[in-house]
């Protein structure tokens, strides 16, 4: 069965927490020591970022980590060489979260099967929505068994929500509020009315929210009412104040 | 063979809107209204207006007789130059705001390379008593100093992209950026044919005023509609959808299209989008782009900040790898030279960019009777100095 599954339905009251980092940042090679050292902490899951250099749904934090990457060398070739045996020290659902034009050229084919050697549960794709995936993706991401994690956001019509959910067969990723990612901000009524007005629709998929995660506090508000978080930007920050050396601390305070 | 946009907003494999999900309302919103809005009396009648008593159409089209004559071939040049503004970019924008307005949007939002489109929208926005926000890379803005001015003087907001290579693209990633995160009372008016569908497609239509006027007047001229030769710059490629328009089926007319080489195809300085650009995703679109191996866009380079886009649109795109188009492209020096030349030739400074367009006489032999129709989409005021510095003037 896919970790990603699994996971959904190990334990229903678990309240599942997500880290986001961008391949081969803060140095090229830390790609397998964050991914050890965030399942040792007990993460839930890994969503490792391909890194690009148009990523327009992402704020500056995420911007300059995907800039660094690239200039230090990271590719996509790179990324899949590095997962080359992760499956041996890592077992928790990893994903990966990347925009679509690296995987175009890499070849979607290629990259699906290389994944699936990889280990790779599952793909969140920001601009490759719902529309153009069907048309024309679809049934390669199914052939290899890839998760593909659908976003939706406090400007989504509950029609497009229930479409979404239907095409979804892991969980649906909750974008807080109407932003870039690391928006810092705090969850108002806005979004808790949000939350409430999502999970009351009794979707099949489970939601995971991400954006504007970054401690405790917005950890327990976001999952008050769904399965779980994503922490990206804050994680990325902590990294380039510290390095790989205290990833555990920063997890402690969250949960 | 169709070579329009689809009802899935393709042109050919090129196009679809590969948009992230937080763009999904506003792009849709758009995609589902824009045909109807547009075919409204009463919005083709305030467009109609506006477009003669403020952008001053039709805009002329001229045969240009010294020029023709050197190349022993009917040189006709649509004078684009003459719009408010200096350009057809403002055929574009006098659409899109008044589209922004029955959306019920309040806010305008642009990108801008040498800031050509941007004037253009902060003009609109002046009209309309609607606030802007241009967002322009760093870099740009330092060149492109009066442009900036005069954004500042129409009553617009500049704000710097710092991220990337600080240009074109990266502008129009903040500006993207800006719409997801205001995404109710924002329009975002995108300067070419690119972008997510319905973008190309919508802002073709807008500029197909261009064609539609050559139409009628090549029949006046040469008692036909068809020139043999439709000739544009292309960048994005705006005004060459422009004039192309009403004869991308037609196929008996010849479409040509010319990038910028740069300082050559293959010097690594170049713009040659259809040369050295593979089929990617850049900016919501699937179309050529240039990029590297592993799929990061790259940045092009061009004397003309109009035409450094690294991709180009999903109409043209469709046009190279039919084969419908004909592509060449210009270097610096040559498109440089056809500048100055028009000048003494015809007494009009035309915009670097156009000047590309106008460079291929030189090498692209025309038949004595061929009716070759040029758009002479820009105005060389804005390009005073490069010209200064190229030629020591």
């Amino acid at each position: 069965m896919n970790r990603i599954k699994q996971k959904l339905q190990e334990d229903p009251s678990k309240k599942l927490l997500s880290i986001y980092f961008t391949a081969g940042y803060p140095e090229p090679e830390d790609t397998v020591t964050i991914l050890q050292e965030l399942q040792e902490s007990g993460v839930d899951m890994v969503e490792i970022g391909l890194p690009f250099s148009d990523p327009l749904a992402d704020g500056p934090v995420i911007q300059r980590s995907s800039e660094a990457a690239l200039k230090s060398g990271m590719t996509t070739k790179k990324l899949f060489q590095q997962l080359e045996g992760i499956r041996k020290s890592v077992d928790i659902p990893l994903l990966i979260m990347g925009y679509f034009n690296p995987i175009l050229q890499f070849g979607v084919e290629r990259f699906c099967r290389q994944c699936r050697e990889s280990g790779i549960d599952g793909l969140i794709i920001p601009d490759l929505p719902l529309e153009e995936y069907e048309l024309q993706y679809k049934e390669i991401f199914q052939k290899y068994d890839l998760l593909m994690i659908f976003l939706i956001t406090p400007q989504t019509s509950e029609e497009r929500i229930k479409e979404i959910d239907s095409a979804s067969e892991g969980f649906i990723y909750m974008v807080s509020s109407a932003s870039v990612t690391g928006g810092t901000g705090g969850f108002g009524d806005e979004q808790k009315d949000y939350f409430t007005r999502v999970s009351k629709m009794g979707l099949k998929s489970p939601l995971i929210v991400g954006f504007g995660i970054k401690d405790n506090k917005t950890f327990e508000q976001a999952t008050a009412q769904t399965k779980g978080a994503i922490i990206g930007s804050a994680f990325i920050k902590h990294l380039t104040e510290n390095g790989t050396g205290k990833i555990p601390q920063f997890l402690k305070n969250i949960r | 063979m169709i070579y329009q946009v689809n009802e899935k907003g393709y042109y050919g494999d090129f196009g679809g809107a590969f948009i992230p999900e937080m763009l999904y309302p506003n792009v849709e919103e758009l995609r589902s209204r824009y045909l109807q809005i547009m075919q409204e009396e009463d919005f083709q009648k305030e467009f109609r207006q506006l477009l003669k008593d403020y952008v001053g159409r039709p805009t002329p089209l001229y045969y240009a007789e010294r020029f023709s004559k050197k190349y022993g071939t009917k040189v006709y040049l649509k004078r684009e130059d003459l719009c408010h503004t200096g350009a057809h970019k403002v055929n574009n924008t006098i659409g899109q705001i008044l589209m922004a307005k029955r959306l019920g949007k309040s806010r305008i939002i642009a990108e801008t390379g040498a800031g050509q489109h941007g004037v253009a929208t902060a003009t609109v926005c002046a009209l309309m008593g609607i606030e802007c926000v241009v967002y322009m890379g760093e870099i740009d803005i330092k060149r492109q100093a009066p442009n900036v001015a005069r954004m500042k003087m129409l009553g617009a907001t500049v704000v710097p992209a710092t991220s990337g290579s600080r240009t074109l693209k990266d502008a129009t990633n903040e500006a993207i950026r800006d719409w997801i995160n205001n995404p109710m009372n924002t329009h975002y008016i995108i300067g070419s044919v690119v972008g997510p569908h319905p973008y190309p497609d919508m802002v073709a239509r807008f500029q197909s005023v261009v064609s539609e006027e050559v139409q009628k007047q090549l029949q006046e001229k040469e008692g036909r509609e068809n020139p043999d030769y439709v000739v544009a710059c292309v960048g994005g490629g705006s005004n060459a959808a422009g004039l192309y328009y009403h004869y991308l089926d037609k196929e008996e007319v010849g479409i040509i299209a010319v990038e910028a080489a740069g300082e050559g195809v293959l010097t690594g300085k170049s713009a040659a989008t259809s040369a050295l650009g593979r089929e990617g995703i850049i900016h919501g679109s699937k179309t050529l782009l240039m990029q590297t191996e592993d799929g990061q866009i790259t940045e092009p380079y061009s004397i003309s900040a109009g035409l450094d886009y690294p991709g180009v649109g999903p109409m043209h795109a469709n046009l190279f790898r039919t084969g419908r188009g004909e592509f060449i492209s210009v270097t610096d020096e040559d498109a440089m030279a056809a500048g100055l030349q028009l000048c003494k030739l015809e007494g009009i400074i035309p915009a670097i960019e156009t000047a590309h367009a106008l460079a291929i006489f030189e090498t692209r032999k025309f038949e004595k009777d061929d009716v070759v129709v040029v758009n002479l989409s820009g105005r060389g005021d804005k390009d005073l100095n490069t010209y200064i510095e190229h030629f020591n003037l």
